[in-house]
């Protein structure tokens, strides 16, 4: 580390305003601080320093992605081979191998793409490098299915990076999750690879599935009306799904990271679980009422504890919801923006007709509420302290 | 008195509204109409003359008659020339070109009820002789029909991959037939449309100084 240090104490004059190379300049910095804690000290007024700074925070959130991540290499080989008919023949590492291979290629796009842009308009803007792409960057390949094509992740993140956050004025200005935009533009733009049964699972160009392969995930097919999922396998992740979001143990993993380093909003990620839950319940009450179709009935039906292992929900309380830039800020609006996402994504999700998930939707629309939200809770406070103030004339 | 016909003054109420006060851009005027009919590049063209017509004659019919136009009932009078010459519009574009009328639909009544037009008659036709009206309708309507055609010809090339009706992206690159492309579905829905016409208005703003607010 200390030939690096050298390197770039050595080159901070070239970079400098004036100097030869200074439209490296945001380049510099960006990787000096990324490497070394940085020596900027205020130059007025008292401040107070801490070393967790936003480079340091997004750190520990791709630490936190990472049990994820790999489990989702794995599970993208396992439900290859299983869809080849070969899983009891092929060890782990080569279904782990066969994950890598498909899931590295994303994870380098969706990097190289948004970085890329961030640099450029940090540059051109003359600022510091925004470090929010470190974990949006790991966050998009692990929201999509592991069939779309690199370009479309590419163009995604181009218009999340640009249209989700660029234009509002960068990292800590965006109004919606940068990760989400950039699934909701793909899921709008291109239905055919965003969603329908053909998208889940990795299978090459010669490879013959099995009979009775659909490449459908449990979701799809309780919409239908079948369940053919056991609560294990949902739990553990042995299911198809978008490349992150299957195993609900992975992402307790990181859930856990995030709120003993205090990164991630433990209040958020409890009340979605609670709004779920009572959304959950209150389907499963009307599970037997009448005029519902014999599919809808079975999807109405599955015990509210089984909607927080599916789909995304679970991968959308940890690390989306949480997001602290485009969630509330009070504490108060805290419990009622994650009880909103629990309630409408079930609610999306069970009745709306055409896609069997609503988490992605849920989110953005509340974060599209955050701010009034809290302007609400503020003003609470306020005419409450009101209220307790005596004049006395 | 009376300036030549193309003076440097006349000339700019024809070229000003094509950049520093453009209608859509800079007024941020007549955006519904943009929005909805530019998923296409035929009836993107098809709406700018038909604007374009009602615009020049409209501004030209106020200003001869600005004189005898009692003002407390002005806006019932502009409202019936627009309505009459919208009317003629739509038959003409009936009998010519029937299949983009039908697919324009309504939106070739709703002229009657775009800004940009009230807008040039109350601010322009109302005070100036008929000849700079002239100009001054025509090149609002341009400034107008230059924002449609950019952004209809961005939709229908991303949204549908073709231009004017003709396939542009080989058939042989589609995903459904063994290749890699899919069309963009978002094109062509209106989101996507004040989208491209807020990526025009951030280009204008970055290289037209006289724009840039500080």
């Amino acid at each position: 580390m200390k030939f690096l240090k050298n390197f770039f104490e050595k080159t901070e004059p070239y970079v400098q305003k004036g100097a030869k190379y200074h439209w490296l300049n945001s380049v510099h910095d960006g990787f000096f601080t990324f490497l070394f804690v940085p020596k900027h000290t205020a130059k007025s007024g008292t401040h107070i320093h801490d070393y967790i700074d936003l480079k340091r925070t997004m750190s520990i959130v791709v630490l936190a992605l990472v049990p994820s991540l790999l489990f989702g290499m794995y599970n993208v080989g396992l439900q290859h081979f299983i869809a080849i008919g070969e899983a009891a023949a092929t060890g782990f590492f080569d279904m782990f191998l066969y994950g890598l291979l498909k899931v590295l290629p994303v994870v380098i796009v969706s990097y190289g793409v948004g970085l890329g842009i961030e640099f450029a308009f940090a540059q051109m803007r003359g600022h510091e490098i925004n470090e929010g792409f470190l974990v949006s960057g790991m966050l998009i390949p692990l929201i999509m299915p592991i069939e779309t094509p690199l370009w479309m992740v590419a163009v995604a993140t181009a218009f999340a990076v640009i249209f989700g956050k660029e234009v509002f004025g960068g990292t800590g200005m965006n109004i919606w999750n940068p990760a989400l935009v950039a699934r909701a533009f793909l899921f709008f733009a291109y239905p055919a690879q965003m969603s329908g049964n053909s998208v889940w699972i990795a299978l090459g160009k010669n490879d013959m599935p099995i009979d009775g392969f659909t490449g459908a995930t449990p979701m799809a097919d309780a919409a239908a009306g079948n369940i053919n999922f056991s609560v294990a396998d949902a739990f553990f992740g042995f299911i198809p799904g978008s490349i992150g979001e299957t195993s609900t143990l992975a992402i307790l993993i990181g859930a856990v990271i995030l709120i003993i380093t205090g990164i991630g909003n433990w209040k958020i990620m409890v009340s979605t679980v609670a709004g779920g839950v009572v959304m959950g319940i209150i389907l499963n009450i009307f599970a037997g009422s009448q005029g519902l179709s014999p599919e809808a009935a079975v999807f109405f039906g599955i015990p509210f504890w089984q909607h927080l292992i599916l789909g995304g929900f679970a991968f959308g309380a940890v690390f989306m919801a949480t997001d602290p830039v485009s969630a509330t800020q009070t504490e108060k609006g805290k419990w009622i923006y994650g009880f909103l996402i629990g309630i409408l994504a079930i609610l999306i999700r069970v009745v709306n007709p055409a896609y069997p998930e609503g988490m992605m939707l849920a989110i953005l629309l509340m974060n599209t509420f955050a701010p009034l939200i809290d302007h609400y809770v503020v003003q609470g406070h306020i005419k409450r302290r009101i209220k307790r103030a005596k004049v006395t004339a | 008195m009376s300036d030549p016909l193309f003076s440097k003054k006349n000339l700019k109420l024809l070229s000003d509204p094509l950049n520093d006060s453009n209608p859509i851009t800079v007024q941020v005027l007549g955006i519904c109409s943009a929005l909805a009919v530019t998923a296409q590049l035929k009836p993107s063209l098809v709406m700018a003359v038909s604007v374009m017509a009602v615009m020049g004659f409209a501004n030209v019919i106020i200003s001869l008659l600005r004189n005898t136009i009692p003002n407390r009932i002005r806006i019932i009078v502009q409202l019936v020339i627009i309505a009459s010459l919208v009317i003629l519009v739509d038959q003409v574009l009936k009998a010519y070109v029937y299949d983009v009328s039908k697919q324009l639909s309504v939106f070739v009544g709703l002229i009657i009820t775009n800004c940009i037009i009230m807008g040039r008659l109350e601010a322009f036709a109302l005070g100036n002789r008929p000849w700079p009206s002239f100009l001054d309708g025509i090149g609002n309507a341009a400034g107008y029909g230059v924002i449609l055609i950019i952004v209809g010809f961005a939709r229908e090339l991303f949204g549908s991959g073709s231009v004017f009706g003709f396939q542009i992206i080989p058939d042989s690159w589609y995903i459904a037939n063994g290749g890699f492309y899919e069309n963009n579905g978002m094109m062509i829905l209106p989101p996507m449309a004040l989208i491209t016409v807020g990526i025009i208005i951030w280009v204008q703003r970055s290289r037209n100084r006289k724009l840039i607010e500080d």
